[in-house]
């Protein structure tokens, strides 16, 4: 057992910390939203030259052949950063997946910040289920033409390429019959409509009439693959959260120190000292489980995998909860305020509870399955 | 003991029920359900139309359009009221400044402003908290200097809910710094058209823009708008903050938002079926009915000792009604993200605020969850933080 970094991890550790520091201030961030796709082309081309959009991908596809370990690293500082670049949908969800699928030359693409590719999975019924899936896809001469609906597409208002799943056969909840398929985002038949999340990062409704889109091949089964991308996507969104709660408790440890009311600092009430161990609990139960997280996000056995990424999905979901409300409980009105940091963590926080499912249905994913202990 | 209400009380909630759902524009109420914002104009529409029966400010004294209700009809009334979507009359009006005037006011004061306030001619905003002085309120440095016929009030105000739609509002100022702080301490209310008024808006985490920063450099407000006695304000605030002693704890809101969570979760698809169908949620959706049921039945009894008890005595379990209601509302919040699930992502920016005019995704139902899961996230943040509830709470079990 050794949770130390390597050298090269270390370096990468320092490399990324300093960048979201010196270029992701509260004020800076909000300039990022503000551009016109919501997020910042200059950040996504420092990104690259980082090489941190070609890091989960091997070496032959153009990738720098980093492992869970290295995307926690960067998740956990964006987290801190709140950064808002299509980093999770481009290159852990559609990079990944293109990666499966022996798509060299577009992720290729991506790892140089040439293209931006989205997923698109959720329907209006779906949930966060990828075996859910209303859309359908019918053979047309070589390729096949696409109709339906996917909404919630994470970024897929900037992409380029859309990753869609769809049916070529069996009934809309069967685990058979889903297929993916690649889509320009300006084919005919597209027609799709961007929306701000709740976190100040974007999302798209995307419509397909009959769009003319090629299938991607995985080695395996299809739905297996997205799963097992998903559950590695999960594994990053843990780090990205464990870097959101650190940075509540840290802001709010600060203003217990620093707020003063009755003639004296609020973090001298003894019940709020206690309030504020408690997020700390919470904060490395997560801190924990994030690690599990990655650790076994390349576990080959599907189902431990499986169980052991909803297990940390749940302690990220209740940590994330009971940390967010606290942390705003205790600074009082300030943290209802645009104008303050906390409230955007705290939002950030409710999504990534939300996104790939909340904690109740993980829980039940890891109560059906086999003992994680 | 009885768990059923009389005859005669039974004819009263239907008699409010009837009015509520017949006379008050179902657009409005429909908006309240569904958890959006109103209007200005519908806030006080709304309100007009209870003035107009009587019922703006049943609990006011007589004299002043009170009804002089029993405890159990003004719970009914209030019951009813929140589970028909009714907007509650502006609680800074009728349940604030209201009865402060009718209780300490000047003769003067009482005709100018208590029929005014009732019909929301004058929309009232609450100027208490300031920066450095939330919880511990009597710190407040505001200050009220005589200056002849004149007060002249120099300070900052914040948190104001909804300044930017006030005509007046009611301040606490600091007219005596040398005595102990609760000592010098005024209520004095200041026309909002008054020069040297600023209001800048805050906007909460939601997007919604409804508290302000007001600032007060070299305001003269005429003498005659102290109330009460000079320095006597803390009473006067203490009084305001233990006047609604039932109504707090909403449990009317938090039925209705579960009956409507109930119904989207109908709507809503887990694995091809309702969600409503799922056992884990109605478990969960059942849990947090049992808290409120208990709620319920402590704010009846609650309602019930207080017939037998002198004003300003409340019953000890009446200060839980707060902490737990707020707890309950805020759970109903947890529950509609559960219900509406990837669809919370998406907001609808509709306001210049956002800078952006898109529509959102998914369901309009769904848009509110989020927003209205942060919005509500105060309302165990003002009116006496929750951890201050505890600090009365714990005073009174434990005596230190
Ligand atoms: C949306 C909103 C609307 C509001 N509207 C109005 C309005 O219209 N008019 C108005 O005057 N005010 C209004 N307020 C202000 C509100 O009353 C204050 O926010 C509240 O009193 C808390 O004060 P504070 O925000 O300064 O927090 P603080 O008092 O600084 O409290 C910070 C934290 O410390 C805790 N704390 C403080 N003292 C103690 C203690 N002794 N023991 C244990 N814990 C303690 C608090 O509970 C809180 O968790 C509003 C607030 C909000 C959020």
């Amino acid at each position: 057992m050794d949770f130390d970094l390597s050298g090269d991890q270390r370096l990468l550790k320092e490399s990324v910390d300093r960048l979201i520091a010196d270029r992701y201030g509260f004020e800076a961030r909000r300039g990022f939203m503000a551009e016109p796709e919501g997020w910042s082309r200059a950040n996504w081309a420092r990104f690259a030259e980082q090489g941190l959009l070609g890091l989960p991908f091997s070496e032959e596809a153009g990738g720098f052949g980093g492992g869970a370990v290295e995307i926690a690293l960067v998740m956990e500082a964006f987290g801190r950063g709140l950064v808002v670049e299509p980093y999770l949908s481009t290159v852990l969800l559609a990079g990944r997946l293109l990666e499966e699928a022996g798509e060299a030359a577009l992720v290729g693409r991506i790892a140089a910040g040439e293209l931006l590719a989205a997923v698109a999975h959720v329907e209006r019924h779906s949930g966060w289920n990828l075996g859910d899936v209303a859309t359908r896809a019918a053979p047309d001469g070589d390729g096949w033409r696409l109709s339906g609906t996917k909404s919630v597409v994470l970024h897929g208002d900037s992409a380029e390429q859309l990753l869609v799943t769809a049916r070529t056969a069996d009934a809309q909840r069967d685990r058979d019959g889903i297929g993916v398929f690649l889509v320009a985002a300006d084919a005919p038949g597209v027609a799709r409509r961007g929306a701000a999340t709740q976190d100040g990062q974007r999302a798209a409704e995307i419509h397909f009439a009959k769009t003319p889109a090629r299938q991607v091949a995985f080695a395996g089964d299809a739905l297996a693959t997205l799963e097992r991308v998903r559950d590695q996507v999960i594994a990053a969104l843990c780090a990205e959260a464990v870097g959101v709660m650190a940075k509540m408790h840290a802001i709010t440890v600060d203003y217990l120190k620093t707020r003063k009311q009755f003639g004296r600092a609020i973090g001298e009430f003894q019940v709020l000292q206690h309030r504020a161990v408690d997020m700390y609990v919470a904060l490395e139960q997560a801190r924990s489980m994030a690690l599990y997280a990655t650790l076994m996000a390349g576990e080959a056995d599907a189902r431990a995998r499986a169980a052991a990424i909803s297990a940390a999905k749940v302690q990220i979901g209740r940590s994330g909860r009971h940390i967010g409300q606290e942390a705003v409980q205790l600074h009082g009105g300030i943290a209802m305020t645009m104008e303050y940091k906390l409230g955007h963590y705290f939002k950030r926080m409710t999504m990534i509870e939300e996104m790939f499912g909340n904690a109740d249905e993980h829980l039940e994913r890891v109560a059906t399955a086999e003992s994680i202990l | 003991m009885d768990l059923r209400f009389t005859e005669e009380e039974i004819a009263f909630r239907d008699e409010a029920r009837r009015f509520f759902r017949e006379d008050v524009p179902e657009a409005i109420r429909r908006k309240v359900l569904e958890g959006r914002h109103l209007a200005k104009d519908e806030i006080v529409r709304s309100q007009r139309i209870l003035n107009a029966r009587g019922w703006a400010a049943p609990h006011w004294p007589r004299e002043w359009g009170g009804q002089g209700w029993t405890p159990v009809q003004t719970y009914l009334f209030q019951d009813e009221m929140q589970q028909a979507g009714v907007p509650a009359p502006l609680p800074f009006n009728v349940s604030m400044v209201g009865p402060v005037i009718a209780e300490f006011g000047s003769e003067a004061q009482k005709r100018r402003f208590l029929p005014r306030a009732a019909n929301l001619d004058d929309w009232w905003c609450q100027g208490f908290s300031e920066p450095g002085a939330g919880s511990d309120l009597a710190s407040l440095r505001t200050k009220a200097v005589l200056d002849g016929e004149h007060w002249v009030i120099d300070g900052q105000k914040t948190w104001t809910t909804l300044a930017q739609h006030a005509d007046w509002i009611f301040c606490l100022c600091r007219t005596d710094p040398s005595v102990k702080k609760q000592e010098g301490i005024s209520f004095i209310l200041v026309d909002m058209r008054t020069p040297g008024i600023t209001v800048r808006p805050i906007q909460t985490i939601d997007g919604g823009r409804e508290v302000n920063e007001v600032f007060f450099d070299n305001v003269r407000v005429p003498r005659e708008n102290l109330v009460g006695e000079v320095n006597r304000g803390w009473d006067y605030a203490k009084f305001l903050l233990g006047n609604e002693r039932t109504g707090i704890a909403r449990v009317g809101t938090s039925k209705a938002r579960l009956r409507r969570i109930r119904e989207l979760a109908g709507l809503e698809l887990r694995g091809g079926r309702p969600l409503i169908e799922d056992r884990r949620f109605r478990e969960k959706l059942a849990a947090v009915e049992i808290e409120l049921k208990a709620l319920e039945m402590t704010q009846l009894r609650v309602v019930a000792d207080e017939r037998g008890r002198a004003r300003g005595k409340p019953n000890p379990a009446s200060s839980i009604l707060k902490l737990k209601g707020s707890q309950l509302q805020q759970a109903t919040t947890e529950l509609l993200l559960d219900v509406v699930g990837p669809h919370a992502m998406p907001l609808a920016a509709q306001d210049e605020g956002a800078g952006r005019n898109e529509p959102g995704i998914g369901p309009e139902y769904a848009a509110v969850a989020a927003p209205t899961y942060f919005n509500w996230r105060k309302i165990s943040i003002y009116g006496g933080s929750n951890e201050i509830q505890r600090n009365i709470v714990a005073k009174a079990i434990l005596g230190f």
